[in-house]
């Protein structure tokens, strides 16, 4: 098959090396496309429509394709996400042990809901699948480290700390 | 690296161990927390007091009582301690070889110690997961070299086939019959995939394994890589356990560097490559079709069956697909022989099975018990009854995809058999345990609100039956169902069981059905007086 022509990074920005690296290791393959855009999200923290146009080109896939790809996985995301994160686990143990406690407070406090950010982009609110740590439930993690089993008590505290929140 | 090497390395590796009088074990799982500084805690006095050349701080895998940690296992002397905070170091060190800190000792006769079956588990909490030298000193890749250098890959078949293991990933199917017709499918190319995208909530025993013990489920993957003939293959983790990856990339890596992997492996003939692959947050994935096609780069569908992925999988090729589990037993039934195997469980559910206990239990944490074990004792001596109080009021194994099982069932023996004859079924091994401040209906709602959500929705049984169940619940829920929805909610679940694609589909009912077996007054009591069966309509 002749070379198509592949288009160069869309920036200077040196993360596209991040991304360009996993393309090269997977030989530009269509099946690189999972790969690609994890390596592309763990670098930009999100996927837009300039990263998805240049994955596309380089993979030689629809750009559609790629789209298709990226709303059926939850964990892709077209949205930037705020300085901090705080994850709250769906899992049933977590279901069981009351997670929603933390959410109530959240929606209370600061009226945020999962899959929102605070209008100073300080906190990302977000729900995930279960992460497996079920004897800490109800689990939370806060910008990706589960904290301890004083769950409510420490994930409040961490919150107020990032928000700058003082009462 | 062959037989004597591998030998000369575990003596090797052995003797720098026995060097130390006193190994220091910290769990370094992501079930508990703070073991980072922990560690740097215990290390930081054992080398201000002098005594980096008699003690080893390292960190672990699981040692199982998620509840009570962080865990802490001194060896020798099998002293654990447990809710262990870096601001314990100094006492911990101070109490070596001497009366062990009481505040913090656990105590070795709790039957949650005494009356589990290690096997799967034997190594986890014992070795360095990041470290492939301790694996191979306790014994690792013996298996495997022993394979390469006796058997033929029919003998390998042949032995799995004797040991009655059957897959841990939920289905049960046997593993040597998979590998069999892997083996015999015709194909100049052959895949081998491991299933490690547990999406079950509320299960965490593959995460653990592949966190405690990787190596385990490598040297697994790459005997039925020579038992079937593969020459690649993949390992699909859920993005969820970051952890879990990074310790599987590096046993990749220093497996590789020891001539375990790759090319001409162990000087033979036989070569093997295998490559991590994330999942990105789709419970469907763990359906074998799916999980190829996301392999293949490709959305998460499930496509009809057959073709089995054992003779038209991965790039239409054949392909073998087990789970985490599954491989992390091969290797001691090569060790042990097919008859230890089979000698242990019951007629038809072979070997041991690991379990995750979480809900409403004391020891929630991880288990592992020989099958045909009962349930009652699972529950109420290892996981040491319910907390707080509390009464018992069902069990729900399988997930979404599963059954709740209550107290009068309790003597069951766990087996295939007997899950699935009670209504439910083995799954992957997550058991979640509920008490009576939990309404069924809530639970059930939930399950199926997960089914909802993680429909791929390809076929419309699934995709719209769901949805309609919920809504159902939902009504019982909120006090306004009727003797019609009550109807309804039983035909729906008849017909997304026999009229779904996949298995996600066909399972999403179980926990509906099932609660409607055992604890329908719950749904008659939530009927709209008028309605309910046996009140006077007047
Ligand atoms: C919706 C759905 C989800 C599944 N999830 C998993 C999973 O997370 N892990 C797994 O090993 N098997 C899972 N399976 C079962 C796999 O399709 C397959 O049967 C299994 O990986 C085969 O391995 P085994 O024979 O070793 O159990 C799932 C099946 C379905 C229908
Ligand atoms: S049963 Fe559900 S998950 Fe499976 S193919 Fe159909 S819609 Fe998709």
């Amino acid at each position: 098959m002749p070379a198509l022509p592949s288009p160069p990074p869309p920036t200077d920005d040196t993360r596209w090396q991040l991304v360009d690296r996993v393309m090269q290791r997977l030989d530009y393959q269509p099946s690189a496309l999972i790969e690609t855009l994890h390596a592309a999200q763990d670098a930009f923290g999100f996927l837009d429509k300039t990263t998805l146009g240049y994955i596309a080109a380089r993979l030689h896939l629809p750009p559609a394709k790629v789209f298709g790809v990226v709303t059926f996985y939850n964990h892709f995301t077209l949205q930037p996400k705020g300085e901090h994160t705080l994850a709250v686990c769906t899992g049933t143990a977590c279901h069981l042990k009351g997670k929603d406690r933390v959410l109530s407070w959240m929606k209370e406090r600061y009226h945020l809901v999962p899959g929102e950010t605070t209008a100073d982009n300080k906190l990302s609110l977000v729900e995930v699948r279960c992460v497996g740590a079920c004897a800490l439930a109800p689990v939370m993690l806060t910008d990706n480290t589960p904290i301890g089993k004083k769950t409510f008590e420490e994930a409040t505290t961490i919150i107020k700390e990032w928000l700058g929140d003082e009462s | 690296m062959n037989r004597e090497e591998l030998k000369n390395l575990a003596d090797e590796h052995s003797r720098h161990l026995e060097g130390f009088t006193h190994h220091i074990l910290v769990c370094a799982g992501l079930g508990c927390p703070d073991n980072e500084a922990i560690i740097a805690g215990l290390r930081r006095v054992v080398a201000e007091q002098h005594l980096d050349k008699q003690v080893l701080v390292r960190k672990a895998g699981c040692m199982g009582l998620c509840a009570l940690g962080p865990i802490v296992l001194i060896q020798p002397g099998e002293i654990t301690y447990h809710n262990v905070h870096p601001g314990d170091a100094e006492e911990i060190v101070a109490a070596l070889g001497k009366e062990p800190v009481p505040r913090l000792l656990l105590s070795e006769d709790l039957p949650f110690f005494t009356r589990q079956y290690k096997n799967v588990l034997a190594l986890s909490g014992r070795i360095d997961p990041e470290s492939i030298e301790d694996y191979i000193a306790a014994g690792g890749y013996g298996s495997l070299l022993g394979v390469l250098t006796t058997m033929r890959p029919a003998d390998v078949i042949r032995t799995v086939q004797e040991s009655g293991l059957r897959g841990r990933g939920g289905a049960g199917y046997p593993t040597g019959l998979k590998w069999a017709t892997v083996a015999k499918a015709l194909g100049e190319k052959k895949f081998i995939i491991c299933n490690g995208d547990e999406g079950d909530p509320g299960a965490f025993m593959d995460r653990s394994i592949l966190e405690s013990t990787p190596h385990a489920v490598l040297e697994g993957m790459i005997i039925a890589a020579y038992a079937v003939g593969a020459n690649r293959g993949y390992i699909y983790v859920r993005a969820e356990y970051p952890l879990a990856v990074k310790r599987l990339q590096r046993a990749i890596h220093e497996a590789e560097r020891k001539n375990l992997l790759g090319h001409a492996i162990c000087g033979t003939s036989f070569d093997l490559t295998l490559q991590l692959r994330l999942g990105a947050g789709a419970f469907v994935c763990g359906e074998e079709t799916a999980l190829i096609a996301s392999v293949e780069g490709r959305r998460g569908s499930p496509r009809p069956r057959p073709p089995y992925p054992a003779g038209k999988g991965l790039w239409g090729c054949p392909t073998l697909i087990n789970n985490v589990e599954t491989y992390a037993n091969i290797a001691p039934i090569i060790r042990c022989g097919a008859e230890w195997f089979a000698s242990i469980g019951t007629e038809q559910s072979k070997g041991t099975k690991v379990f995750a206990l979480t809900g409403k239990i004391h020891n929630a944490g991880l288990v592992e018990v020989p099958m045909g074990m009962p349930l009652r004792e699972i529950i109420f001596e290892i996981g040491g009854g319910i907390p707080d109080g509390h009464t018992f009021k069902g069990v729900q194994t399988g997930g979404p995809s599963g059954g709740c099982i209550p107290e009068e069932f309790l003597d069951a023996p766990v087996s295939y058999e007997s899950l699935s004859a009670l209504g439910s079924i083995m799954g992957s091994g997550g058991m979640i345990v509920i008490d009576e401040t939990s309404s069924m209906i809530d639970v059930v709602k939930y399950f199926m609100e997960f089914c909802m959500e993680e429909s791929c929705g390809k076929c419309a049984p699934c995709r719209t039956g769901t949805v309609q169940i919920h809504r159902l619940l939902t009504r019982f829920q909120e006090r306004q169902a009727t003797a019609d929805d009550l109807a309804m909610l039983e035909e729906l679940c008849d017909l997304l069981k026999s009229a779904s694609l996949c298995g996600l589909g066909q399972s999403a009912p179980n926990p509906v059905l099932s609660s409607l077996r055992y604890f329908r007054q719950e749904y008659l009591d939530r009927m709209i007086p008028a309605d309910t069966p046996g009140e006077a309509n007047s």
